[in-house]
């Protein structure tokens, strides 16, 4: 598999990482490589395979419905970038600002 | 400089403060005296705290300790102040430890060198050219240069044993789910675990004890905590079954490292072990599903760093990050998911199958850890392939959650090599024992790197 200089654009733009063109050149070579690696899991034959995703197999463990101390509000915010009253300052969701 | 206290292991450090041969006030002194000397040479902490107080152990950066720096390795996160202490450091500092100091690490331990951390490379004890592998490398340094009497670390595909093994010290990734990972960053969730460096095996024993069980903040760390078994332990491996597999000594293995494993299993053999050819079939595979699975994962996981509720800009991640969530980012991309995601996941399935399988023949399996002693820094770090194909003797074991421990075995090329003992799901006692009796008829975890003091 051979990645193109589009592709890796547009799979920076998917995780929100801004790339300089030297690195988009870098990363579509290096990734080509890896993928070309990759590929060799073809050879494997996985017809009677079921999917590994977590070896507990556990699935929706729950925790008690009980309420337990949590941080101050000070606190979760010690460490944001920008602050207002009391809550984070985001860029806007909906509009452009 | 007093090496008669920092030299000691854990073990041996608790006996000494509760026969008073010296004080906490004493113990502290020793370990920041010597840091202050060799940190600069071998650059293994990114914090130390001077005025640490109980017994002197370093953390890995990537895991939360309150109001104490946590960077991970990246610049990322170079203001990042945890608000909570991880269940493990809590767990530590119960039984009366401290923190002593923040060990380097490959950035969110994405490398296997030690040279991918905004902070600086860290060097290795035996030979400052050389690598001490990642990514765990400050913990495995700090360790093996005396710089603390044990480490905590993470391991999602060798980076506990493979740097303990290039560095000469004992490292631990325990069973998947018997450590909670509550205030550790993910970096790959199906796989990550939290072990322990340390000087011995018997310290790893201690260690995985206070650290292990079920905090509730971990939806897979379900078992109860481990809990040595109250027998002697023997000094022989009589009646135990070694399986040698067959793939881990092909094509790659570097000549001097295979001896030095060779002459181990002869040990093992001769401690009365009986040792058994085994086949990992898919083993050449583990390489190429873990990369897509872990990217995967990490292409996710890593979506959290936004810049607004903690750390800067994603433009700060360092290449290597860039790179595995690129590769994650496209492996889960419209289109590609059954054939690398789902193709990935289904090998990692044949993978533990293997093992499974394997361990109805043999108690434990040994191996190389890592293929070659540590390298020369730089002679790999624009060749992420090369880099990636290190860990192919640990990888497996995360991919089957199994536990694994790294043993000082010998030297090849004057650089240390660690054994490899692999054990079945949950089942780290037999390893520690394994490891344990081996180090008992053995020298090499006496030996120290000689860093001039």
């Amino acid at each position: 598999m051979k990645l193109s200089q589009d592709q890796v654009k547009k799979v920076a733009n998917l995780a929100n990482l801004t790339l300089t063109s030297e690195e988009e050149d870098k990363y579509a070579d290096q990734l080509s490589d890896v993928l070309s690696y990759i590929d060799q899991l073809n050879l494997v034959d996985t017809k009677s395979a079921e999917p590994t995703f977590n070896v507990t197999d556990l699935s929706n463990v729950l925790a008690d419905d009980e309420i337990t101390p949590s941080l101050e509000q000070d606190a979760v915010l010690q460490n944001a970038s920008a602050k207002k009253d009391g809550f984070f300052v985001t860029k806007g969701v909906f509009e452009n600002e | 400089m007093n090496n008669d206290i920092t030299n000691l292991s854990l073990i041996e450090t608790l006996k000494s403060l509760e026969e008073k041969k010296f004080s906490k006030e004493e113990l502290n002194k020793a370990y920041l005296e010597r840091i202050k000397e060799l940190n600069p040479k071998l650059n293994a902490y990114i914090k130390v705290i001077d005025e640490a107080s109980e017994v002197p152990v370093a953390i890995k950066d990537i895991i939360c300790t309150q109001n104490i720096e946590t960077t991970a390795g990246s610049k990322i996160l170079s203001n990042f102040l945890p608000q909570y202490n991880a269940t493990v450091v809590d767990k530590l500092v119960s039984k009366g430890m401290g923190i002593i100091g923040k060990a380097n690490m490959d950035e969110f331990a994405m490398g296997s060198s030690g040279e991918n951390s905004a902070y600086g490379v860290t060097n290795n004890p035996w030979d400052l050219n050389k690598v001490p592998g990642g990514s765990s490398s400050g913990s495995a340094a700090a360790v093996a240069a005396d710089l603390c009497v044990f480490a905590l670390a993470t391991d999602t595909g060798g980076s506990i044993r493979q740097p303990a093994s290039l560095c000469g010290v004992v490292g631990l990734k325990p069973s998947y789910g018997r450590v909670s990972r509550y205030g550790a960053m993910a970096m790959a969730s199906s796989l990550d675990q939290i072990g322990p460096i340390t000087k011995t095996v018997a310290d790893a024993r201690k260690v995985l004890e206070w650290i292990s069980g079920p905090d509730g903040f971990d939806s897979n760390c379900i078992e109860d905590g481990f809990k040595s078994k109250d027998l002697k332990l023997k000094n022989d491996l009589n009646g135990l079954k070694v399986g040698v597999p067959k793939e881990y000594f092909g094509k790659g293995l570097d000549s001097g490292v295979e001896k030095v494993i060779k002459e181990a299993i002869s040990k093992l053999e001769e401690l009365g072990a009986e040792i058994i050819e085994i086949s990992l079939p898919h083993t050449e595979y583990a390489v190429a599903a873990y990369y897509v699975l872990m990217a995967s994962e990490v292409s996710s996981n890593f979506a959290r760093f936004d810049g607004i509720r903690f750390g800067t800009k994603r433009e700060d991640f360092g290449e290597e990050v860039k790179r595995r969530i690129m590769l994650g980012t496209f492996a889960l991309s419209t289109g590609y998911y059954d054939d690398y995601f789902a193709k990935a996941a289904k090998v990692r399935n044949l993978i533990k199958l293997d093992f499974e399988k394997a361990y109805d023949e043999c108690d434990v399996i040994v191996g190389p850890v890592s293929p070659t002693v540590a390298w020369n820094i730089g002679e790999k770090i624009n060749d992420p392939l090369t880099m990636y194909l290190s860990d192919i003797y640990t990888i497996p074991a995360n991919l089957a959650g199994i536990p694994g421990l790294s043993v000082p075995c010998g030297f090849s090329e004057g650089l240390p090599v660690g054994l490899q003992i692999l054990g079945k799901y949950m089942d780290e006692e037999t390893i520690l024992n394994v490891g344990e009796v081996y180090e008992q008829n053995t020298e090499w975890h006496n030996k120290k790197p000689d860093l001039g003091i």
